[in-house]
């Protein structure tokens, strides 16, 4: 069939209205990248546009130099690969059993998990819990309080159910029990959803501030975003220049550069991880949000 | 039940997590209607009753957090609750493979930055001599301070999550759409219907029920929505447009260490988020069919 004029009209409104979105959502990121590699007085005069101008890695090189990205960098990998690692356990272990159509009381369990979506002790109790736990200044205070999603935790149980009983009831008759066939059959099976739940779980405990701003006083076992709060934020960047050289016009052009090196040296591995996972999205959100 | 013993015995774990992080501090919001002395803990404390309820609605903030709060989630939605669908839509009519995987590649990337990041980058963008006022200048107008000005707080905040959500919440849509009988368009097409009016009658009403379905999830989070980044962007200058619910109970209750008050707090916006969530949920089934239960 002949596409219409008016059909036609739409099509190309449909591709302009695209690309102005994209360069919308694209333009301040490109724009970061570029200033990363500027000369910060250029950017404050207002020289840069789109690629660097002048360019010069001395801002990467203040970055690198600074031992609070060091030690941020470290504790966040740290709290990431140990978080998603006993996110993902503790997720496996509730989601399998709720899959099982024959496990008595997963309505029950389902309603105690989903309470907790709508319903919670607020800010004030949980922290009160996690002090009397004597979990302030520990890497659990961290990891643990938001270690299981019950949305992640639906995700990975439809999943489950998405694969046939019969190969069940089958591995049971070679005399398979519950745990091997979750371990050697069922997990092996669910690779997509797992990867999906890496990154869902992997991107929040990198990206995540709060905890660590209320639980944690020790600078020592800050993350990275706390450090990153303080220098983007608060400005509390003295310690990274070491003032006395500099005059203060020098030192705050400096301050200006190494900002925007910050901003990508502490979002490139999310944004470098995130296309090779991306393929598993849309079966990760859809088979999660619809039939949830 | 016999023979499945295993299987309670991998949820063991998880249950007991639930009920220690879970559910202990539901048990212990108690501490709102009493006086909380540390040393006396949750069930030695002395019982006021209300008195940390009437306080907080005496005081001075009151109206301000309830509208700031209520106005901040309100504007979010009505501009980023649409946005999200109306990609989708658009990107569902691209046929050109490589073009439309380009688009969401793009559009998603910025969910992934944190809300630290993203602040960060407004402060880089928004600050007087930062990109936009640089922009705004050069086309000769004057400058403004998005970050210090009460008035420009909640646009700032909204259009922002905006651009860092608007890709990856319309994933779910997307889904949603790909879901839709192909032979609906096909007969629609038979039928006459241009692309317009194909969008209209088949792709809207195919995905009504998930765009309700998220709508009552988000109002159901309404006072609560975003309060890291709310948190981020506040200042002594913005306070005015920028305090929340939320806001407020970390600076009376983690800073000032005023516990019982603050838990009253906490307990008054989670009871009001619940009862918005209640009326809105009544409101989808009553005028379409589609409900949480």
């Amino acid at each position: 069939m002949k596409e219409t004029t008016q059909d036609r009209a739409f099509g190309i409104f449909v591709g302009l209205t695209l690309t102005v979105i994209t360069i919308i959502v694209m333009y301040p990121l490109v724009y970061v990248l570029s200033a990363s590699f500027s000369n910060p007085a250029a950017i404050l005069r207002g020289e840069l546009w789109l690629w660097p101008v002048e360019p010069t890695f001395e801002a990467y090189q203040s970055v690198m130099n600074n031992s609070d990205i060091w030690l941020g960098y470290r504790n966040t990998i740290i709290y990431t690969v140990l978080g998603t690692l006993f996110n993902l356990v503790l997720s496996v272990l509730v989601a399998y059993p709720l899959s099982r159509r024959d496990f008595h009381g997963r309505h029950v369990l389902t309603l105690f998990l989903v309470i907790t979506m709508f319903f919670n002790g607020g800010m004030i109790p949980t922290y009160l819990l996690i002090r009397d736990l004597d979990m302030l200044n520990t890497i659990w205070a961290v990891i643990i309080p938001g270690a299981v999603s019950v949305y992640n935790v639906i995700v990975i149980r439809t999943f489950f159910q998405s694969i046939p009983e019969e190969m069940r009831e089958s591995a049971q008759l070679d005399g398979c029990n519950n745990i091997q066939y979750l371990t050697k059959i069922l997990l092996p099976l669910s690779k997509p959803v797992l990867a999906v739940m890496v990154l869902f779980y992997g991107v929040s405990q990198w990206n995540a501030f709060f905890d660590a701003l209320i639980y944690l006083t020790d600078r020592g076992l800050y993350p990275l975003q706390l450090f990153l709060r303080e220098m983007l934020i608060q400005d509390q960047m003295s310690e990274m220049i070491g003032i006395s050289d500099a005059t203060l016009e020098r030192h705050m052009m400096r301050v200006e550069g190494i900002k925007y090196a910050v901003v990508i040296v502490a979002s490139l591995p999310m944004l470098i991880l995130y296309p090779f996972l991306q393929r598993f999205f849309v079966k990760g959100v859809m088979i999660g949000s619809i039939k949830g | 039940m016999k023979k499945n013993w295993d299987l309670y015995l991998l949820v063991l774990p998880v249950v007991i997590y639930f009920l220690v992080f879970k559910y202990f501090p539901m048990y212990g919001v108690q501490i709102a209607f009493k006086d909380f002395i540390a040393t006396q803990g949750i069930l030695g404390s002395e019982w006021v009753g209300f008195e940390h309820f009437i306080r907080f609605f005496d005081s001075f903030y009151f109206w301000r957090l309830l509208s700031n709060t209520i106005g901040i989630s309100l504007y979010g939605l009505a501009v980023g609750f649409p946005i999200p669908i109306l990609l989708a839509l658009l990107l569902n009519e691209v046929k050109n493979k490589h073009g439309k995987s380009f688009v969401q590649t793009v559009t998603y990337a910025p969910h992934f930055l944190s809300t630290v990041v993203v602040v960060g980058m407004l402060f880089l963008f928004l600050s007087p001599n930062g990109a936009i006022n640089q922009l705004l200048s050069f086309i000769g107008l004057s400058e403004i301070l998005f970050l210090t000005e009460p008035e420009w707080f909640k646009t700032t905040y909204v259009f922002s999550s905006v651009w860092q959500q608007m890709g990856w919440s319309s994933i779910i849509y997307l889904a949603a759409l790909a879901g839709i009988d192909p032979q609906l368009h096909e007969a629609a097409k038979m039928d006459g219907a241009s692309r317009l009016q194909r969008i209209w009658h088949v792709n809207l009403p195919g995905i009504k029920a998930t765009i309700i379905i998220l709508l009552i999830l988000q109002t159901g989070s309404i006072l609560s929505v975003g309060f890291e980044k709310v948190f981020l962007m506040q200042n002594d200058l913005n306070m005015e447009a920028s305090d929340v619910i939320a806001t407020h109970i970390y600076r009376t209750g983690i800073v000032g260490a005023q516990y019982s008050y603050s838990a009253a707090i906490g307990l008054f916006e989670s009871l009001l988020n619940f009862f918005i969530l209640l009326a809105v949920n009544f409101a989808a089934k009553k005028t379409s069919n589609t409900s949480l239960w």
